[in-house]
């Protein structure tokens, strides 16, 4: 379990981290998402011992980390942001190196190789330079060697950005299957890439936590508004504002003439569904309903009201 | 202990995965190889003190060089991070890096063996022990530029500052024993103890006092421990 604890960061007069608590729990895979800058990287590479804190302080399994930073780095493997890699070695050199260094000998040691190099898929590159490969492959290696040592603790530093939509797939996948035995955090400015992978999601802005939950504990806890959108044929303005007035909860936002017919954009509450008594409305009317699409609140749009609004109104 | 060999042979072998360590140990080899033929035919004595004479000033340049990039490269590719969070201790990363560094450059002494070869084959009444001492000495002058290097190599995150730095610090001490004659008669004394020249002199004339040999343990030792000092730093910026 990792607690973090008042944790403050400041560079000089900057700062990145201004008090912030959360616990992750074993098995747990976290999602750490907020805009660059935020202080999701900082707050990582505290836990990873790189940086100090400027006051706060960080527990894993109940040791802090001012105290047995060694034991902690034993714990915890680590992809940092960017993916920084030993370009000038080899695939098998860097993996032997990452072994080596977390004293990984003898039979384990051939063990650890043959898991990583398996479950990484890189069984076609082991040979192969580090600057020969893919931005993927990079990608895969990076995670191989922070997970030679089988840890229980796995912290991703925007693991897929930068990637093609076929790779975020391929390292999704392999980040869940991590997850399945391991505490994971993934941080992450993009939240559809990590949405589908974590189990809950911490949001920061300016360095303070605006939400921590489960998506559907973010969902519901977000009062926006729901989007429709209507195009319809046989259908004067004036009706179409009549539709408006004799449904009070509905707000019309947009309403202009498409090829002969109307398109329609309104919003309502997300408590409230007038769709039905907006199809009989159409029906009465003699409307033509070309096409009625629902955009329900996005996490997304969660995410970018707190990280714009900083969080005043959710 | 494990962790220095981890990182050190890592180390040896990002010098000889890229041409790195070819070319500092072709073009040593060819410039010492220059200046020893050069006196070596005209005077008609089998003697290696041309060598001990130049490679001092060659490691002026060729240290700095190496040892440039062996910190600040990992700072400027963000490697560090990778390192830093490993269970290294920073004084064993440190030790790594500074092995390796030191172990291309007693290569580099190593190649100069062919010219005591062609000296023991061809010459005659040769003194094995001013040869070994010379060997001795530059061996401890480059373990001693070695750490300078790395130290400069650690306060910055590029490497031709990092270059820079090594060569003018390196530079102080060769140049201290030489400039004596303009500093106050008071200081005299300390400045000379303190220059390297001084050291290398009494150890290459067949002298091998235990303060010659103190004098550079100690000053290998501080340089060590200021860049170990200036790795932990890091964490606190």
């Amino acid at each position: 379990m990792i607690r973090v604890e008042n944790l403050v960061k400041n560079y000089g007069d900057v700062k990145a981290v201004r008090g912030i608590d959360f616990e992750v729990n074993d098995g747990e895979i976290l999602g750490f998402l907020g805009e660059n800058g935020a202080g999701k990287s900082t707050t990582l590479k505290i836990i990873t011992s790189f940086l100090s804190p400027t006051s706060g302080n960080v527990y894993v399994n109940d040791l802090n980390i001012q105290d047995h930073s060694l034991e902690i780095r034993k714990q915890i493997g680590y992809l940092p942001e960017l993916n920084p890699l030993y370009m000038d070695m080899r695939v098998f050199d860097l993996l032997e190196f990452s072994a080596r260094v977390r004293n990984i000998e003898g039979k384990a040691f051939k063990q650890s190789m043959a898991r990583v190099i398996e479950q990484c898929g890189l069984n076609g590159v082991v040979h192969k330079r580090v600057s020969d490969l893919s931005k993927g492959y990079k990608q895969r290696l990076g995670i191989a060697t922070a997970i030679i040592h089988d840890p229980k603790i796995l912290i991703l530093d925007e693991p897929v950005t930068g990637l093609d939509p076929n790779q975020i797939v391929e390292i999704r996948e392999l980040i869940k299957s991590l997850g399945q035995e391991k505490m994971v955090i993934i941080s992450s400015h993009i939240l559809h890439e990590i949405e589908a992978t974590v189990d809950r999601i911490i949001i920061i802005h300016a360095g303070e936590i605006v939400a921590n939950g489960t998506s559907e504990e973010l969902m519901s806890g977000f009062h926006g508004k729901t989007q429709l959108t209507l195009e319809v044929k046989n259908a004067s303005s004036d009706s179409i504002q009549k539709l408006a007035d004799t449904f009070p909860e509905i707000i019309l936002t947009k309403m202009e003439p498409v090829n002969g017919n109307h398109l329609v954009m309104m919003e309502y509450d997300k408590n409230s569904d007038p769709r039905e008594s907006i199809f009989n409305f159409a029906t009465d009317k003699g409307w033509i309903l070309l096409e009625m699409s629902l955009q329900k609140a996005q996490l997304e749009d969660i995410f970018r009201k707190l990280t714009i609004d900083g969080g005043a109104d959710a | 202990m494990r962790n220095i060999s981890a990182i050190y042979f890592k180390e040896l072998k990002s010098f000889f995965n890229s041409p790195m360590a070819y070319i500092f140990l072709v073009i040593f080899s060819l410039i010492n190889g220059y200046f020893f033929t050069q006196t070596f035919f005209l005077i008609n004595q089998s003697d290696l003190r041309s060598l001990f004479n130049i490679i001092p000033l060659v490691f002026l340049f060729f240290i700095p060089a190496v040892t440039m990039g062996l910190i600040a490269w990992e700072k400027n590719s963000g490697t560090i991070e990778i390192m830093a969070t490993l269970p290294v201790k920073d004084s064993e990363f440190v030790l790594g890096k500074y092995f390796s560094g030191l172990t291309l450059i007693l290569v580099g002494i190593g190649f100069t063996l062919v010219h005591f070869i062609t000296l023991a084959s061809v010459g005659t009444n040769i003194d094995y022990g001013a040869v070994l001492c010379g060997y001795f000495g530059i061996m401890l002058l480059g373990a001693f530029y070695s750490s300078i290097g790395l130290f400069a190599s650690s306060v910055t995150e590029n490497q031709v500052v990092a270059f820079i730095i090594a060569i003018s610090v390196v530079i102080v001490f060769y140049l201290l024993d030489k400039i004596l004659i303009f500093t106050p008669a008071a200081l005299t004394g300390i400045l000379q103890y303190i220059s390297v020249e001084y050291h290398l002199s009494n150890i290459s004339r067949g002298v091998v006092d235990s303060r010659n040999i103190i004098y550079f343990l100690s000053m290998i030792w501080m340089f060590l421990s200021l860049t170990i000092r200036v790795v932990e730093i890091r964490k606190w910026r």
